[in-house]
């Protein structure tokens, strides 16, 4: 198992370097002059020169490679045009905000997606099993930025049962900061009040942002359901009298979860994309705010941390997708070794 | 293929996705004509603004007094311009790239398949905003950033049905009465594997559709004044909780179209690969 991982981790590491590479070819090629779209439109050749020397701009193609890739490695993404901070601090900050949505996320499609797949599958084209298709077709299609604000417009302004944005309410005062998780955080330092405030903050996010992969995953695992209830040992395991949920819950998810695990590695990179737009909508003080405030602040040193510290993620949640795969499933484990 | 058609229409759903997409297509080919204001796409009226859906205005006026309908039909001939040219684009860097790499075990294969990957590696609305951001922000930048992203689906779609086909019967007996690889591969190898080319393509239309009114939304696609479905839901904002209509209308349209290509994508799929359908029973 140990040689399994390794082996998976080593395997990620190439496409993260190529990752490196390419946002720097791409950052040095298309703008054409950075340094004259660092300085704005109305910049004089004078404050051009002085920027293209501040930056390195001026150095040779592949000094600057090598200058690029160090400070990667080391962590150093400069500081912010906008802010003037450090970026890997405010990065830093931001992080846990995200990982906590799309960790809720994650978790309501999983256990509501492996949940509705399951009955669809057991009640086989009847009412059940046509809604959750329906859901799940439409799941897919919704724009998540457009139910946030159907939902706040709903639950928030109408009737004013969910807080409209924001992660936390500030009038309860500064929560503690331990490890970035406002849920844990908040918990450990024993302040019910800020947990609630948390939770109910949580939730529009979440659910939001759950519902492309809630679709997802019923439909994966409704399918996996329906092939796993054809195999010999499930009929066998029918014949011997085993009830219809006893059989579900021992025989058939089992080996029907696999495809779906395969589906939240997937997913993940669909959350984090989802993740920008949604936060944008609830002001959630995570990565996606950052980016799109880069983005429209021309903070190109943030954005590019940005995209290589979501790739990085991006590897980590699939080598661990494949893990828990091979740790339900040994024949995988084996294919891949 | 028609046989595979057949089957696609037999199927209620997949037919349904087909009516969405056909009735978007005639709707975007004659939206001038279709919408009651056509002049609503650039003038505004600020004597009447923000009025909730009536007969005269069905689907309600914005921020700038323009009818919602008007700029809901006219946003469709964009939606789809702007989710063609990303997805054929697409196509047009992911199937040589597919092609070339699934012929060959040789160092060209190995480095277009590893530079699948790193684009793979960043999940596509990061990427196309780290893109769009390198160029000037607008609705060209915006379907550059996203052809540039997608085109790694049709490469892996394409490189499996290459690698799949080029050990066949009949990829041997071509090669066997000097057919060039070039030859095999645009006039045999590739038509076969359209099928799977069309149910990616369809697909992505979908998710184009989706991912640039995202783009549009954060104000890195379209511009003002475009009749553009997520720039409405974006300004659309401000005026919330009162002009409830104004963002609902441009987002059931978003929902409507890519629902349409999801569909159809799902009814193709089944239709190209009769294996997949026991799943669907």
């Amino acid at each position: 198992m140990a040689r399994f991982v390794l082996r998976r981790i080593l395997l990620a590491l190439p496409a993260l370097l190529g990752l490196v590479v390419l946002t720097f070819v791409l950052s040095r090629v298309i703008p054409g002059d950075p340094a004259a779209t660092l300085a704005g439109d109305a910049a004089t050749p004078a404050q051009i020169a002085e920027i293209r020397a501040q930056y390195g701009l001026d150095r040779p193609i592949w000094e600057q490679a090598i200058v690029h890739l160090r400070q990667v490695l080391t962590g150093d993404f400069g500081r912010s045009v906008f802010s003037g901070r450090p970026v890997v601090e405010e990065i830093a900050f931001r992080l846990p905000a995200t990982l906590e949505l799309t960790f809720a996320a994650l978790l309501i499609s999983t256990v509501l997606g492996v949940g509705l797949g399951l009955v669809a599958a057991l009640d086989h084209n009847g009412p059940v099993d046509h809604l959750v298709r329906l859901l799940s077709v439409g799941g897919l299609a919704i724009a998540s930025f457009w139910l946030a604000i159907m939902l706040q417009l709903v639950f928030s302004m109408e009737l004013d049962w969910l807080p409209l944005r924001g992660r936390i309410d500030p009038t309860l005062g500064a929560p503690p900061d331990i490890t970035g998780f406002l849920l844990l955080d908040t918990l450990l330092a024993g302040r019910l009040d800020l947990f609630w405030s948390a939770l109910r903050h949580l939730v529009m996010p979440a659910v939001t942002l759950a519902l492309p992969g809630l679709a997802t995953i019923a439909r994966f695992t409704r399918s996996g359901v329906l092939e796993a209830l054809q195999k010999d040992y499930v009929l066998y395991a029918r014949a011997a009298g085993y009830g219809r949920f006893r059989l579900a819950a021992i025989y058939v998810l089992r080996n029907a979860i696999t495809v779906t695990v395969t589906q939240i590695g997937l997913l993940f990179g669909a959350l984090i994309s989802g993740a920008v737009a949604v936060e944008a909508v609830f002001d959630w003080p995570g990565l996606g705010t950052y980016a799109v405030q880069a983005i429209l602040s021309s903070d190109y040193k943030a954005l590019l941390a940005v995209t290589l510290v979501v790739g990085v993620v991006y590897a980590v949640v699939n080598v661990m997708v494949d893990v828990a795969q091979a740790l339900i499933d040994p024949r995988v484990a084996e294919e891949m070794s | 293929m028609s046989a595979a058609l057949a089957r696609l229409l037999r199927d209620p759903v997949s037919a349904l996705g087909l009516g969405i997409v056909l009735f978007a297509v005639v709707v975007a080919f004659f939206a001038p004509y279709l919408a009651p204001y056509p002049e609503d796409a650039y003038e505004s009226h600020l004597l009447q603004r923000l009025r909730p859906p009536s007969a005269e205005f069905p689907f309600g006026t914005d921020n700038l007094g323009r009818d919602i309908l008007s700029r809901v039909i006219l946003g469709t001939r964009n939606a789809l311009v702007v989710a063609v040219s990303v997805v054929v684009a697409a196509m047009a860097i992911g199937i040589p790239v597919g092609l070339v790499a699934g012929w060959r075990d040789n160092w060209v294969s190995d480095v277009l398949m590893r530079l699948t990957d790193v684009f793979l590696a960043v999940p596509q609305l990061i990427l196309a905003l780290a893109l769009g951001q390198l160029m000037r922000p607008g609705i060209e930048t915006a379907m550059v950033a996203l052809a540039l992203t997608y085109w790694p689906f049709f490469a892996r779609t394409v490189f499996a049905e290459t690698r799949r086909l080029r050990g066949a019967l009949f990829v041997d007996a071509l090669a066997g009465i000097g057919a060039r690889p070039t030859r095999i591969l645009l006039l045999h190898v590739l038509p076969n594997a359209l099928p799977a080319v069309l149910v990616r393509a369809t697909i992505g239309m979908g998710f184009t559709i989706l991912t640039a009114a995202i783009l549009g939304f954060l104000g890195v696609g379209a511009a003002p004044p475009s009749p553009d479905w997520g720039l409405a839901v974006a300004e659309a904002r401000q005026h919330l909780p009162e002009a409830w209509w104004f963002p609902t209308f441009p987002g059931l349209a978003i929902l409507l179209l890519v629902l349409g290509f999801n569909l159809l994508g799902d009814g193709l799929r089944d239709a190209a690969d009769p294996r997949l359908r026991r799943s669907r029973r």
